[in-house]
């Protein structure tokens, strides 16, 4: 069962939710459970487990490189990059693949028929396992400082998953394509909103983006107790079930800034994450 | 030669630090600036802002690759050299996963029956609007599209068109979170950047991997440390690993509740509570602001 924790406003909860739910688990749950943070740009989970790394694999993928005495300036690879990654100026014999910008598809290799150009392995980024306590069971995603290939770190770091038991996914924010390639992994999504505008608006953003790719879903509230109704409003006109709610405190801020675990310090939360975890396996969602 | 408009983009890495909050605040002081929202995400500073829309427009931020099954001979060579593994076979047929594919064409290219042809995703949106503070624009990204960064820039250079059309000299960009494409996206080639955060471990983290992004493109940066009385201690440690890096900050705000108040009733914090501390200090840190400029 592969649980992603998602939602299109960041600063919401996720961490707090997917840190809570693998705390949880791990206590009182009799099978394995896995955490993977897949907020590549920004992964946070392990700032709240005093975890130790017991490895690390780096993320590469072959980037391509010009050979100058073999190209001939034919055009034809600039002419077939789909991302204007190539820079090239015959008259000053000038030719570069910028990397910043080039996905690494191999199409710039395919095309040229000079055989000019070669594949080096780059690294865009890592993937760090961690030990928590007594079991290696904690890893994340992180994409390199400059690189802007996240969804490549992401479907590399969601190759180490595994198989039995529960894996919860922390899924960076928003609704574009690295979001999407952690939600199509997972079988449940869980959708952290909070009572605002913001926390709405983003909530049907996300909502639409998990009807479209078809996943189970349900809704965790958190910083609960401000009136905001439109967002419970919006909740039960939509069906959508609310599977959670988390109460706005100062001291729950406060735990949150030291990376300390919302159950671990406040066992009314265990009850609530226990709850969550109850309603997500009898099946509580909507598709 | 005259100065052109100097483009302010505000960031944060970790996402729920008050960005937008501030951006809508910073628009009210302005005056007369051009707005605009880059968190092509999840963009919420309209919620604020209140805009009329007056052009929408779809904006293609690619392609993606089809395959036409009656023209498919079932050769397995797109799947093979396909880099995303977005060629999937399904009972017997060769599907492209349009949520995996990344439209760079090779399957196309590569097919020796000329099976596979590419379709334009028209599922950006690029939003043109007017507000109560000037111009605002800003963008839709259409679900699991590629290239957010894409429309990021297409949004910028439209503000910049019109700063110069109207003579402004002020461009305010409310960015996406995190430091990956869309973030990079929202920095080239701006003038100042305005980093929001809190005082959390997470905060700091991503604070300091945005830096490192931000120094990258050698664009000034300042600091507000936002709701920095929820945890005063990690306030003063952000404090004193920015003063190492020696990066200023320009202010620090407190937690107020009021901010969601004003935010639900469409209001910036300064329109919204005139007289409150939390608006005088935000006056402070914009005239720092403007300060940094000259």
């Amino acid at each position: 069962m592969i649980i992603a924790v998602a939602s299109g406003k960041g600063g919401t909860g996720k961490t707090t939710v997917s840190t809570g739910l693998f705390y949880y688990l791990k206590k009182y749950h009799y099978n394995p459970v896995q955490l993977v943070d897949c907020d590549v740009e920004e992964p946070n989970c392990h700032i709240f487990f005093d975890a130790r790394q017991i490895s690390y694999i780096p993320v590469t993928v072959s980037m391509p490189e010009v050979d100058k005495e073999r190209c001939t300036f034919c055009g034809k690879c600039k002419k077939a990059c789909a991302f204007n990654a190539i820079v090239m100026l015959p008259a000053a014999n000038f030719i570069e693949i910028v990397n910043d910008i080039c996905h690494a598809c191999g199409t710039c290799l395919y095309v040229c028929p000079e055989n000019a150009i070669r594949e080096i392995p780059g690294q865009i980024g890592e993937i760090n396992n961690y030990r928590w306590k007594v079991d290696n069971d904690f890893s994340e995603g992180r994409i390199k400082v400059g690189n802007t290939l996240q969804t490549r770190v992401i479907r590399q770091t969601l190759k180490y998953l595994q198989e039995e038991g529960i894996v919860i996914l922390d899924a960076p924010p928003g609704t574009s394509c690295p979001v999407v390639a952690v939600v199509t992994k997972a079988d449940y999504v869980v959708m952290v909103t909070e009572p605002t505008p913001f926390g709405l608006y983003d909530l049907k953003l996300m909502t639409e983006t998990v009807r479209q790719i078809n996943i189970k879903h349900g809704v965790v509230i958190n910083k609960a107790g401000l009136q905001f109704d439109p967002l419970y409003r919006y909740i039960d006109n939509q069906n959508i079930p609310l599977i959670g709610e988390i109460p706005f405190s100062r001291e729950y801020a406060r735990l949150c800034s030291e990376g300390k675990i919302l159950p671990a310090e406040d066992q009314k939360l265990g009850k609530v994450f226990g709850n969550i975890f109850k309603n997500i396996m009898n099946g509580k969602g909507s598709h | 030669m005259e100065k052109g408009p100097t483009e302010i983009i505000i960031l944060s890495g970790k996402g729920g630090t008050g960005k937008t909050s501030i951006t809508a605040a910073f628009a009210t002081m302005a005056k007369d600036s051009v707005i605009a929202d880059c968190d092509v995400d999840a963009a919420d500073l309209h919620l604020i802002l209140q805009p009329e829309i007056y052009h929408e427009e779809n904006y293609s931020s690619g392609t993606k690759s089809v395959i036409n099954p009656d023209q498919c001979t079932g050769c397995g060579l797109c799947l093979d050299l396909c880099r995303f593994n977005a060629v999937e076979l399904i009972n017997g047929h060769y599907i492209i996963d349009e949520f995996a594919c990344e439209g760079c064409g090779l399957c196309i290219l590569a097919c020796p029956e000329n099976a596979i042809s590419s379709e334009t995703n028209e599922n950006n949106i690029l939003y043109l609007s007017n507000c109560r503070f000037g111009p605002l624009f800003y963008g839709k990204v259409g679900i699991a599209e590629e290239n957010s960064g894409k429309l990021v820039a297409r949004i910028r250079e439209e503000a910049k068109n019109k700063a110069r059309e109207i003579q402004t000299d002020m461009i305010l960009v409310d960015g996406p979170p995190g430091i990956g494409c869309p973030a990079i996206s929202s920095v080239t080639g701006a003038d100042m950047v305005v980093a929001v955060t809190e005082p959390t471990k997470s905060g700091w983290h991503d604070l300091q991997r945005l830096i490192e992004m931000i120094e990258r493109f050698h664009i000034r940066i300042f600091v507000i440390i936002n709701k920095y009385d929820l945890n005063e201690i990690i306030s003063d440690e952000i404090e004193e690993g920015l003063k190492e890096k020696n990066i200023p900050v320009l202010g620090k705000l407190p937690y107020d509740e009021q901010v969601i108040h004003a935010l639900i009733s469409g209001k910036s914090i300064t329109e919204f509570m005139k007289e409150h501390q939390l608006t005088h200090e935000l006056r402070e840190i914009w005239n720092k602001l403007l300060e940094m400029d000259h």
